[in-house]
Formats: C-alpha cells, structure tokens, sequence
C-alpha cells in the first residue's frame, strides 16, 4: 500500500496523490476543530524473547461531529488503536489527545459500543440505558425521560423491561449504542459493533445509526475492516495496512447527508469501493 | 418417496436436548423406585440380615416415631442451627474475602496461595486441634463447619469474580464508572447466579461437617442421634437420621435453586 492517496471521490482523479504525511492531517481542520487528536503513536509488545510491533507512528485527527473510519484488514491494529483512544489501552510511545488534553485511562466523555454483546445482563433495556447518567446521578424522573428518548430513538420502546437475554443480535447493540450515547460522550468509538449481525440486519443498522448521527450530530470513531459499510457511514476514511500497522490512505467521502440504502448504487460509491478494494488487496 | 429412502424418526434420547418437566419429574420418581424397590427385595428376601439392612416399612415407621418427639425435632433443630451459623459465618468473611482476591492481582497473590495451602490440610483433622481451641461447646462445631467451607469458598467465589467478561467491565468504565463503582455495579452484580450456585454446593459440604463434627463428644444433634443408635444395632434409626439429613439437604437446595430463578430472572 505504498501509493496513498487522499481524495474526494467527487473529484476522484482530478486531484493530485498526497503524501501519506498530508493524508493523515485532517480534512476539516479549519471548518471544525479537533476532539481527538492521535500523536506519533506507537504500540510494541514486549516480551523477554522478543519484540512485537503492533502500531507505527500514528498520527491523526478527529473533528467534532466528524464520522471517521478507520478501515483495515483484521490484525493491523485498529481496534488497539480504538481501545487507546478510549483508553483501555496505552500507547508505547506518543500520546492521544480529547480536546487539548492527555487520555488517561477511560472515562464518560468517550462511549463505545463493543464488538461482542456489552449489555449488563441483569438489567433491564432502560436500565442498560439508564447506567451512565445512574452513575453521574442524574435525577430519578430525568433519567426516565432520557431512557424514554433513546428508547424511541432505537425504537424499541415495547422492549423497555426485557432483558438482554430475550434480545436479538441487532437490538442488543441498539441498546449498547443508546446506553453509550444516553450517557452524551465528546465521542462515540464503535469497535466493529455490526461485525457478528446478519446482512439484512447489519444494513438496517447502518442506516439507524446514521439518522442517529445526522440528528444528535455527535463524534463517531468508527471501526470496521467492511468496505461497504466504512463508504455508507462515514464522512471520512482511514485506511490502515498490516505489518505493523500504519496509515496507509485517506479518504474523504462526499456523498449527500442523508444518505439511504440507493446510496450503495451510486457511481462515486462504486468507484471508492473499487479502489479501496484494490488498496485492501495488497 | 423414492424407494429405498427411508424417512429417519427422530432419536428418542438426544443430547442436551430438552425433555417435558412431567417426564423429568416422573423419571426422578422412578430411580427413588428403582432405590426403594431393590431394598424392597433385599430385606425382604432374608438374603440379608435385617440387623444389617432394615426393610423399609421398618425404617418408615422408625421415622414417624422419632418425628412425632419433641426430643428428635431438638435434635434437628441443634443440627440446622450448627449448619447454618458455620455456612453464615463461612460467607460472610469469605464472599467479600473472595471477591477481592478475584479482583486485585495483589490481593490474589495476598490471598490465593495461602488458601490453596490450608485447603489441602482435611478439615477432619483439624477436629484435635479445636478441640483443644473452642472445647467441645457449640463452638467447635461451628468452627469445623467454617473450617470446612470457608477456604473453598474463598477460592470458588475469586475464580467466579475473574471470570466476569472484561469487556462488561470496560464498558462500565467509558460510561464514567469509577473503580468502586465498577466493582459495585458490575462485579458483584454478574457473579449473583453463579454464586447462588456455588453456595448451594458449600451448603451440601456444610452438611457433611456437621456430621463429622457430632460424632466426636456431643451430646445432642443428627450425627449425634445416629452414633447412639449405632452403640444399640438400631439400624433402623440410622437410616432414619440418614433419611432426615438427605431431606433437609434436599429442601434447602430446592429453596436456595428456587431463589435464584425468582431473585434473577436474567440469567
């Protein structure tokens, strides 16, 4: 993936290749500014045999309200990446920023919703919702007015007293995506939340995430190595390659707001999937 | 159908597979059949002596008898008393105890090796060594039946506590808990089930050590009523203390099995 490259599909060809340094600086830096800033990070696992070099010298920048995703095969480091961010896990070298200030450890202002199923099994749908602002200790009768929002929000109101358990795949990461969001982060880091849902259901929660995104207008970092559903949600990409993990590409993705399922027809979605296939493949 | 394609009938006895409550209660009805029916057929028959194995209807009425004193039921009432005042002490130090070993690597390392060493030691053999402690008073039982289940539960309560998801704990915490609040809100509240289970094993132990412990120098108790009647070749109240030991263990795990599924309905 030596040939990065930063573009606009709109004028895909029209403007010069960038340098993988330019790439990684972000698009909308005057229009927004930065929320998470990502700086000169490296991740090595050191053992007594040997060194593993999982991430080299990252360097990017998310803007509020931005949707970013980070793209990639699997094993190059981008859930590391995320779970930095969110700081479950630190870097070796290089630091991370939320507006202006050092990532220490986790906290309320970066929600993520997991990969595998992250709701508390003993409480119930607007409990889970419920959890954060709970802990924050947001009023009684507040707190049910929120949980009846994000419940009308994921539309699963009929389901307020189940328990995860009596959920399906695709309406448990709804509720992990409003517990997160209920509990109103700077930023939502999404891990591969739609990786084990099925095709129909993935895409029906794709475009639920959107309409959340375009109406609560909040930060995504969004995780996937599903080139279809990096293209339909985001506003920019970030491609990673393997070996170790590096910034390989960025792209910027300048199909309408608003955006529904006819959108994987269109001829710029189409010639962005073409391309980042060919940059995966390699 | 084709000729030659026989349609497979579904096997009767599959794996894992779910069966009609009626059908599990019926089955569990039949071994104590089986159980009862081959004693039956022993005692009867006269191919065993009777001094050795009573026939049940001997047995049955033994247990009326002995139900219908006052004296019996204090015995029950000592035993139940021991049990449960050794089991609640046994908890109430090692659940807290064995949530923190699972939880801080230090304390694992504080606590772990050191329970792992004294569980090895039998509790039996401690019997000596609290004798000359706590006497032979109503505290030394309820010590062997602490010493019995105290270093097990603290090492089965830490292994639950490790095993929570992670990733339930991580999520906690990017929802703004604080390591206190992940212990509280989380840990303690995902092991609930597995702990009911755990304690419902521990209970069945304490059984076991409160027989061990009436059978040294007391004077009162279940274990107690089956070593007097063993002096007298009264094999019938044997069974009889056996019989109530096994129904008292029975119903509290039913209740305690009971509990969990009303207490969490999420599991």
């Amino acid at each position: 993936m030596s040939q990065a490259a930063r573009r606009s599909i709109q004028d895909m060809g029209f403007e010069d290749k960038a340098s993988i340094k330019e790439a990684a600086r972000p698009v909308q830096q005057s229009a927004t500014r930065a929320r998470i800033e990502i700086q000169g990070v490296h991740k090595r696992y050191v053992s007594r045999k040997s060194t593993f070099e999982a991430l080299r010298d990252i360097n990017l920048s998310l803007g509020s309200n931005e949707f970013l995703t980070i793209l990639g095969p699997s094993g190059c480091g981008k859930s590391t990446l995320l779970r930095m961010v969110a700081g479950l896990d630190e870097p070796t070298e290089g630091q991370l920023l939320i507006d202006g200030e050092e990532i220490h450890g986790p906290g309320a202002d970066r929600g993520m919703v997991f990969q595998g199923y992250t709701l508390f099994p003993w409480l119930t749908v607007r409990e889970n919702i419920e959890y954060g602002p709970k802990l924050q200790g947001m009023p009684t009768l507040e707190r049910r007015s929120l949980s009846n929002h994000w419940l009308s929000v994921i539309r699963l109101e009929q389901f307020a007293q189940a328990y995860p358990k009596q959920l399906s795949g695709g309406m448990k990461q709804r509720v992990a995506i409003a517990r997160a969001l209920a509990n109103r982060p700077k930023v939502l880091l999404m891990d591969e939340p739609f990786g084990a849902l099925d095709a129909q259901t993935k895409q029906e929660m794709q475009e639920m995430l959107l309409e959340v995104w375009e109406r609560e207008k909040t930060t995504v970092l969004f995780i996937t190595h599903d080139i279809d559903e990096a293209i339909f949600l985001s506003q920019r990409i970030v491609v990673m390659g393997t070996g170790p993990g590096h910034l390989a590409a960025e792209y910027e993705v300048k199909l309408p707001e608003g955006r529904t399922a006819d959108v994987r027809e269109h001829p710029d979605f189409l010639a962005l999937k073409r391309e980042l296939s060919h940059l995966l493949k390699h | 159908m084709e000729p030659g394609v026989k349609k497979r009938a579904p096997q009767r006895l599959q794996i894992y597979k779910a069966i009609h409550p009626q059908a599990f209660l019926l089955t569990a009805i039949s071994s104590f059949v089986l159980l009862i029916g081959v004693w039956l057929l022993l005692s009867t028959s006269g191919v065993v002596n009777p001094i050795f194995l009573p026939p049940p209807q001997a047995v049955l009425t033994e247990l009326f008898v002995q139900l219908g004193s006052s004296e019996y039921w204090g015995h029950i009432g000592i035993s139940v008393f021991r049990v449960f005042s050794g089991f609640a002490l046994a908890c109430a130090i090692g659940i807290p105890l064995g949530i923190l070993a699972g939880t801080f690597k230090y304390s694992e390392a504080f606590i772990e090796p050191l329970m792992e060493f004294i569980r090895y030691m039998p509790a039996v053999a401690f019997i000596p060594l609290i004798m000359v402690w706590a006497g032979i008073g109503e505290s030394s039982k309820i010590l062997l039946i602490f010493i019995g289940c105290f270093f097990q539960l603290v090492l089965m309560v830490a292994d639950l506590t490790r095993r929570v998801p992670h990733d339930l704990l991580h999520a906690s915490f990017t929802l703004g808990a604080s390591r206190w609040q992940a212990i509280d809100s989380v840990l303690i509240k995902a092991i609930r089930p597995q702990l009911m289970h755990t304690l419902r094993l521990i209970l069945g132990w304490a059984w076991t050590y409160l027989v061990v412990a009436e059978l040294v120098a007391v004077n009162s108790g279940l274990g107690y009523t089956i070593m007097k009647a063993q002096r007298f070749l009264n094999t019938e109240q044997i069974f009889v203390g056996l019989i109530v030991i096994g129904l008292l263990g029975l119903i509290t795990d039913r209740i305690m099995a009971y509990l969990n599924k009303r207490m969490f309905p999420w599991a």
